[in-house]
């Protein structure tokens, strides 16, 4: 088998981008055409029961506040994208570190690993009025929320991906001389970066919740608050219209993470991606 | 006086658990600066809990493990070691892993670069520095761990079964070219294989080892020429020689 064959590239770059997007679309073709039938089914059934607007809008309604008020959503969009950013951010800088401690200093994973847990268990609900009380009605308190409900996933995800790596790779670098800093560096902190990723999605899809969340209990804008007026004004097509936001930007943050994870770690696609290999 | 590169004296190991497995009964074994030692035997012999032990990732149970002098026992990094598997990082590009030994030994970044890239070519992987270890065929990968062992700066190596995992054409060629870039270099290296033909063709003295647990079976001394052709193996006396190895591993000598 181990004929001196270089891996050369199957396919030319552009093909192979043109392929990937073609399958792509293949590939999420089907969610796409449930999607637009339950919604269109919606909107049948909101025009021939002639529902109120105030208790279930139509799409078409949902629609026209974008076209209508479509301005008012841009400075609320940007407070919950930095609130949830910021705190995503801090669960990823806080995680990665208290990961490394876990995983490196048996003590620390003894006691601080429990208190982790635990801390899961706390109810944001009841936590966020606090936060107000304790940090204001600034961003401090979203930032926190999120940061609480993000850091969680990450810490647990980095800590497998820690205890994971290769034990024969950490025994050639230290039969080089490696000190306990350098096999940490060398070895143990790459193989956690898949693991490591991998939490940082499923933070990101509780991230804007989280930030949402956290608006809940006061704030002066954001997407959250939107829909507290909304709900008080009785503008259902509004909320609605929120909530698409809030999804978009959901599934933007996820998007940005996984691309993100592709850029730092280039070897995990160094194979399917046609090129290089000369 | 001119000191052994490597010298083992009285090794003893049991690995402890349920079943304690005892490898080593009293190893001894000594290598002169600049010769190349294989140490052969019947598969789980002890020979890679030997090389651990030089390399100081394993504590014996009783005995001495030298390396110029000093002791390896607790003292990792006193030569360079290759395990059986390539452990090629994923994360580096073949560059970086040939110089992942020579920047933990505290060799200059640039510099540990510049002497790699000079040795690509004659580890046959010119062209392939910016590649991922996943795009390099079994017998590259092989030999890219073999140049990042070369490039740890110390002067011993110890090599576990190299190309054990290496078809027979390939493995041949591996045997030239090993005896190439060794001859250029001048350390010493102790050279762990179970293939009796492998440990004539490339060794100066080459040892055979018992089953477990292991004990020193014989020493040959082998003096062959060098360089040595691939057909050495059809030469008389290498064949006579092949066949005194054999009978020392599987027993049957009295020596």
């Amino acid at each position: 088998m181990a004929v001196e064959v270089p891996s050369l590239p199957r396919t030319l770059p552009a093909w192979g981008l043109l392929r990937r997007t073609g399958a792509a679309a293949l590939e999420y073709a089907p969610a796409l055409v449930l999607l637009v039938a339950l919604v269109g089914l919606w909107e049948l059934m909101v025009q021939v029961l002639d529902t109120r607007p105030y208790i279930l809008p139509a799409p078409s309604a949902i629609w026209d506040v974008f076209a209508e008020k479509g301005h008012l959503f841009p400075a609320h969009i940007r407070t919950t994208a930095v609130e949830a950013i910021a705190g995503i951010g801090a669960a990823a800088a806080g995680g990665v570190i208290l990961a490394v401690l876990i995983a490196s200093i048996p003590i620390v994973r003894r006691v601080l690993y429990p208190i982790a847990v635990t801390s899961q268990t706390i109810p944001m609900i009841v936590l966020a009025p606090l936060l107000v009380v304790w940090l204001g009605l600034g961003i401090e308190p979203k930032v926190t929320v999120v940061g609480l409900v993000c850091f969680f996933p990450i810490v647990v995800s980095t800590v497998d991906g820690l205890a994971s790596a290769d034990r024969e790779m950490v025994a050639l670098v230290r039969s080089m001389g490696a000190s306990r800093l350098e096999v940490l560096r060398h070895v143990l902190i790459p193989s956690a970066v898949p693991s490591f990723f991998a939490g940082l999605k499923i933070a990101a899809a509780y991230a804007v919740i989280g930030a949402i969340f956290g608006e809940w209990v006061g704030a002066q804008s954001g997407l959250g608050i939107f829909i507290i007026r909304s709900r008080s004004a009785y503008q259902t097509d509004q909320i609605f219209a929120a909530i698409v936001v809030v999804a978009l930007l959901s599934i933007a943050l996820f998007v940005a993470v996984h691309l993100l994870a592709r850029v730092a770690s280039p070897w995990k696609y160094a194979n399917d991606q046609g090129e290089n290999g000369s | 006086m001119s000191e052994a590169a490597v010298a083992i004296r009285g090794l003893r190991h049991t690995y402890p658990g349920t079943r304690p497995v005892e490898v080593l009964d009293g190893v001894d074994l000594e290598a002169a600066p600049g010769a190349f030692v294989s140490l052969v035997g019947p598969s789980g012999c002890g020979k890679s809990t030997l090389l651990q032990v030089l390399a100081g990732l394993l504590a014996p149970d009783a005995g001495e493990a030298l390396i110029e002098g000093r002791s390896t026992i607790g003292e990792p990094g006193l030569a360079a070691y290759m395990p059986q598997k390539d452990l090629l990082l994923p994360w580096r590009k073949a560059i970086g892993n040939a110089v992942l030994g020579a920047e933990i030994a505290g060799e200059p970044k640039a510099e540990a670069r510049r002497h790699a890239l000079d040795l690509f070519e004659r580890f046959g992987l010119a062209g392939f520095e910016e590649s991922w270890p996943s795009q390099l065929s079994g017998g590259m990968r092989q030999r890219l761990a073999l140049l990042r062992t070369f490039l740890v700066p110390r002067h011993v190596l110890l090599l576990d079964e190299p190309f054990g995992a290496l078809d027979a054409i390939t493995r041949r060629e591996m045997h030239q070219w090993l005896q190439e870039v060794w001859a250029s270099d001048a350390r010493t290296v102790l050279f762990v294989t179970h293939d009796v033909e492998e440990a004539l063709i490339l060794s100066d003295v080459a040892y055979v080892m018992t089953p477990r647990p292991a004990r020193m079976a014989a020493r040959f001394e082998v003096n062959y020429p060098r360089p040595r052709r691939p057909e050495i193996v059809t030469d008389p006396k290498f064949v006579a020689d092949k066949a005194r190895l054999l009978a020392a591993l599987d027993g049957t000598s009295p020596e």
